[in-house]
């Protein structure tokens, strides 16, 4: 067991100009923003160009760092005071946030020059590119913060940015109501990240990652350290979409492609797993909040896994497939150091596969004129070769098809699990089999069987701005695994941020123990279930009604009912009755007081009858009065 | 031995009121007020024989002074509403009400 190394204070090179990734991107979005209508001719070559920029820093500064030696490769440094004598922003380069920077910015690149064909139709490309950089800047910042406040700066930015992407063509009412629903549910996470974070403060005093060492947090008492896990998991559930605060992922598809991919897939649903491995320091200590973790990882692995089996729309079938493999990275981050470079390796090649094939179900749609519905494919293969391909490859990674990329990490997880719980194992193995049948599945009904499109589809295949960046991510898909895993490379490079397992596993190219046989024989069946289903057999071009499960899965394991009669009828009734109670109750007292003067005083004015004489015998009732009173007092 | 006059001024007093309670012509009720006045008076000059200092003699005169000033107005003004309305009657000017 080997603990994380010091967090070296840092000057100079290129590491020391590592802020410019963060503020090339967020300068992007502003020129972009605030120039209005006159940067929509070149606005998408400076947002690419930003979004590039920051890939060169990034790439530059992970070559500084490789420079070093390794228990030196904690670079950090303060850009200024944020809270006086609280909070400091400061950059922390490491190589945990090394690679998360390379992903955001590399992928991010990619899906930048993708869009630049993609939204190549659309009137508003220019504020599309301004929100993508505006989300490229906040994800940076989310990962390359030294301390808790600015990883929540961060966080809170690309909430923004995916509300905003998702709700892009605002005047779809679908895309308008997924925008404020993933807005919705994931305030909820936000406001466990927020809690987290103001209970680490009181405990420690200190919210810099290098503040809180394993050795500062051993020193709490175990109820706070499961506390504050929780409420991390539960900021980590609302951005990764975790069950129980996943149904905003599926509407969220809702968005153009390019942000299925960017957002959704490959970047910001990941910011859960950077939050639980970054917090290691917590969860290591508290073993309560680490089993939750891995509960939750295998618990939404398999709900993302049996919802991707059912669905025919096929940007909601890869979004049941992000779930699914978030949750095999969830698994991997709550098993401590021994899984973190499995979860960080399969968030890396899974960011690479899943934005491949989120990239080529778009290049699909923008082929059949934005059909999603994958019963209304078949037989692509032979238009759309370069899209078929490359899918087939990220599909291959996927599913965990042996010496690609996913094949290294997935059972690199897998393997951990089983040597620490083998329920969990074999529940992870469970899924990869049900992966391998709902990949095959969706590769099959739209490359493959019968033609079933649209009178009026005319499939072609895509511009080159679009088929390259699928090419370039397919390499990725192929060969990113292996050269992560194979002789321990990757977690060799983030032991120093993240600290190393006492038996570290000798990986091995090709992997023959039980769990690993069993999980390629269930990915097989699956397949070949698939195969069965719907590649040999007729697919009809519209979807039968299907068992008890499969409407089950199509409803999202009812989900959204759930949170309905959970939390929104009771939330209605609740107004209902402070409405009642508002208009009987308060206004009620509040009208029946005037109600009542008034019609007092309407009564009581009927004594000024404008005779003298009356006047007069009032008067004189009141000296008798007086009088009487005197006289009475005078007695006593 | 100046019961009597306190006993004649009582009753000189409630005269003049239930004149101004009951009459309505306003003249009449002005003349009750009159004697109401005057009714103090009395009162005032008989204490302040009985207690033989000068305080409500002095009082009786301003008293006097007063009802001479009032009864200039208030005959004017009764005068005034008579022209106008063709009634001294108390009871026809009620407009000033709810």
């Amino acid at each position: 067991m080997q603990s994380p190394a010091e967090i070296v204070p840092h000057s100079g090179g290129v590491i020391g100009v590592s802020w410019l990734m963060i503020a090339l991107p967020l300068l992007g979005a502003a020129i972009l923003l605030l120039g209005g209508r006159r940067t929509n001719k070149w606005g998408h070559f400076l947002g690419v160009a930003m979004s590039l920029g920051a890939f060169v820093v990034a790439v530059l500064s992970f070559m500084e760092l490789l420079g070093l030696d390794p228990d030196q490769r904690r670079r950090g440094f303060e850009l200024f005071e944020f809270i006086p004598g609280m909070v400091n922003l400061g950059m922390l380069i490491d190589p945990l946030s090394i690679s998360f920077a390379l992903l955001i910015t590399g992928v991010g690149s990619l899906i930048h020059i993708y869009s630049v064909g993609y939204m190549s139709h659309d009137r508003d490309r220019r504020r599309f590119f301004a929100y993508l950089n505006l989300f490229v800047a906040a994800m940076l910042l989310l990962v390359l913060s030294d301390n808790y406040v600015g990883l929540f700066i961060g966080w809170e930015g690309v909430g923004l940015a995916s509300y905003l992407l998702i709700g892009f063509w605002q005047h779809k009412p679908s895309a308008a109501t997924a925008a404020q629903k993933a807005f919705i549910v994931n305030r909820v996470g936000d406001f466990g990240l927020l809690i987290g974070i103001f209970t680490i403060w009181t405990t420690f005093g200190s919210l810099a990652f290098g503040d809180l060492t394993h050795e500062v947090t051993g020193q709490a008492s175990q109820g706070t350290l499961t506390a504050i896990g929780l409420l991390l998991l539960l900021g980590a559930c609302g951005k990764s979409a975790q069950l129980p605060l996943q149904s905003w992922l599926l509407d969220a598809m809702e968005g153009p492609t390019p942000v299925s991919a960017l957002i959704h897939a490959a970047t910001m649903v990941t910011a859960g797993v950077y939050l639980v491995v970054r917090s290691g320091a917590f969860f290591e200590a508290a073993p309560t909040a680490q089993l939750v973790v891995t509960i939750v990882g295998v618990a939404t692995l398999l709900a993302g896994a049996i919802i991707g089996c059912a669905k025919d729309d096929i940007k909601k079938g890869l979004a049941g497939s992000t779930m699914s493999q978030i949750g095999y990275m969830m698994l991997g981050a709550g098993l401590g150091p021994a899984g973190y470079a499995f979860a960080i390796g399969h968030l890396i090649t899974h960011g690479f596969f899943k934005a491949n094939m989120f990239l080529g179900a778009g290049s699909v749609m923008h082929a059949m004129n934005d059909e999603v519905d994958m019963r209304r494919y078949g037989a692509l293969f032979p238009v759309m070769k370069i899209t078929a391909v490359t899918f087939i490859v990220g599909y291959l990674a996927i599913i965990g098809f042996p010496l690609l990329s996913g094949y290294y990490t997935k059972e690199g997880i897998i393997e951990t699990a089983m040597h620490h719980n083998a329920i969990l194992g074999w529940l992870a193995v469970l899924g990869a089999g049900l992966t391998g049948f709902y990949m095959s599945r969706m590769v099959f009904m739209t490359f493959f069987g019968k033609k079933r499109w649209a009178d009026d589809a005319h499939p072609h295949e895509s511009p080159a701005v679009m088929t390259w960046p699928l090419i370039i991510l397919a390499i990725g898909s192929i060969g990113l695994g292996a050269f992560l895993v194979l002789g321990n490379r990757f977690m060799t490079f983030l032991s120093p941020a993240v600290g190393l397992p006492a038996d570290v596993p000798e990986p091995h190219v090709f992997g023959v123990g039980p769990a690993a046989l069993a999980t390629l024989a269930l990915v097989a069946a699956g397949a070949a279930f698939a195969w069965f289903r719907y590649g040999a057999a007729q697919v009809p071009a519209l979807a039968p009604r299907g068992s008890f499960l499969t409407t089950f899965a199509r409803r999202d394991l009812y989900g959204d009912a759930l949170n309905e009669a959970l939390l929104m009828r009771p939330g209605q009734w609740l107004t209902r009755i402070a409405v009642f109670f508002d208009n009987r109750g308060v206004d009620g007292l509040v009208n029946g007081l005037a109600a009542g003067i008034g019609g007092t005083s309407g009564r009581l004015r009927r004594v000024q009858t404008g005779y003298v004489r009356s006047y007069a015998l009032s008067i004189l009732f009141g000296a008798a009065a007086v009088v009487g009173a005197l006289l009475y007092v005078g007695n006593i | 031995m100046t019961t009597h006059y306190l006993v004649l001024s009582a009753l000189l007093f409630a005269i003049g009121g239930a004149g101004v309670l009951i009459r309505r012509n306003a003249i009449v009720v002005f003349m009750c007020v009159e004697l109401m006045l005057n009714a103090c008076n009395l009162a005032f000059v008989t204490f302040a024989r009985q207690h033989g200092n000068l305080d409500g003699q002095l009082i009786a005169f301003f008293v006097m002074v007063v009802a001479a000033a009032e009864v200039v107005i208030g005959l004017a003004i009764i005068v005034m509403i008579f022209r106008t309305r063709r009634s001294a009657s108390v009871d026809n000017a009620n407009l000033l009400k709810y």
